[in-house]
């Protein structure tokens, strides 16, 4: 049990000092320590969190966090998994607020910002890639296509709330799919 | 706060309005301009950005205990109400009404990282231009995909080079002025 706080604590803390940029940079982070290296959920069980994460309210890095802590090692694990989300770059925030200030123009950190984003973006790409074939191994080609370009059109040009937009899928699959599957 | 942390939907940057609202203008804890600086402080260092700015805003008023419990009043009401709706969720995993729900929700998921994909995507070619751009998303599909590299890896060799870039690019630029070609 030890050793999994101690790889919640470290992967966590991995995860969200790579996450250049704020919390969503990190998810692709934390999917690969929580699935493919810890091995913690399995990539579907990841995106339900994900799904469920983003209906909620809240950071997203956090509640990522206490999801998957509370499901690798209980309520310590939720406290293992969030300090190490939270507490190391709001410590380093505060306490070099002063040096930090000098840095904060450099062309260094400047450059380490810009060069991140292609990075994220291709793990971004690759986290879609996986989730897309889930979904096509879940619910089939069409039902999974039909449903991806509804709440694309809703979430792009109908500016319908993520929330809701996961809460219709909800609905969707509760009152529809369960009849489908059943037959 | 608390109201801060419950309203800001949809993940970190999101809620940075909402935290200014709150700390500059409702309660007036610090000037807007002092707010921006802070917020360029926290976007330089790694880690997600609301904590961050949580726990300044702590220690700012009432010293470390305001810095811890800022970030838990912050971070908690979410996190708590995630671990009870996936105890729910595993309660009734067999029920066909439950699993046609999380089946639906998978293609909403791939959208959601899609337009995040494509957020990145965009900030990368406005960050470094076209040509920089799509060398660097190359690159980065070369070595995460065909070679299979692990992400934290790539992450830091893509984070060490970034150190060096704009020295690099500057130096490329400034001394021969008939050098056009160089892409910027």
């Amino acid at each position: 049990m030890t050793g999994t706080w101690f790889h919640l604590l470290w992967g966590f803390f991995i995860a969200n000092a790579l996450g250049y940029g704020g919390g969503p940079a990190s998810i692709p982070m934390i999917q690969e320590q929580v699935v493919h290296h810890y091995q913690w959920l399995s990539s579907t069980a990841f995106a339900n969190v994900l799904a469920l994460a983003n209906a909620l309210p809240g950071p997203i890095a956090t509640k990522l966090a206490a999801a998957v802590g509370y499901q690798a090692a209980g309520w310590i694990g939720v406290i293992v998994a969030l300090s190490a989300t939270a507490v190391p770059s709001a410590l380093v925030l505060i306490g070099l607020l002063h040096l930090m200030n000098r840095f904060r123009e450099s062309a260094v950190v400047h450059g380490m910002t810009l060069l991140v984003q292609p990075a994220i973006a291709v793990l971004m790409g690759i986290l879609t890639w996986e989730v897309t074939r889930d979904s096509i191994h879940a619910a089939g080609r069409w039902q999974s296509l039909g449903i991806a370009a509804v709440s694309l059109l809703a979430m792009t040009k109908g500016k319908v709330h993520p929330a809701l937009v996961v809460v219709g899928a909800f609905v969707y699959g509760g009152l529809v799919m369960s009849h489908l599957t059943a037959v | 706060m608390l109201r801060t942390g419950v309203f800001g939907y949809g993940g970190g940057p999101s809620f940075i309005p909402l935290i200014r609202h709150e700390a500059v203008i409702r309660y007036r804890w610090l000037a807007d301009e002092e707010f921006a600086e802070i917020l360029a402080i926290a976007n330089a260092l790694p880690g997600p950005i609301a904590t961050k700015m949580a726990a300044y805003l702590g220690a700012r008023l009432k010293g470390l205990p305001g810095a811890v419990y800022a970030v838990l009043v912050h971070i908690l009401p979410s996190g708590i109400a995630v671990i009870a709706l996936l105890g729910v969720f595993h309660l009734f995993q067999h029920s066909p009404i439950v699993s046609g729900m999380i089946a639906a929700v998978d293609p909403v998921i791939m959208v959601m990282l899609g337009l995040m994909t494509y957020d990145f995507v965009k900030k990368t070619y406005k960050g470094l231009g076209k040509w920089f751009g799509t060398i660097f998303i190359v690159l980065a599909v070369l070595l995460l995909v065909i070679v299979d590299l692990q992400p934290a890896v790539v992450v830091i060799t893509f984070l060490a080079y970034g150190g060096m870039h704009l020295r690099l690019v500057n130096r490329r630029r400034c001394p021969p002025k008939t050098d056009q070609g160089v892409s910027t």
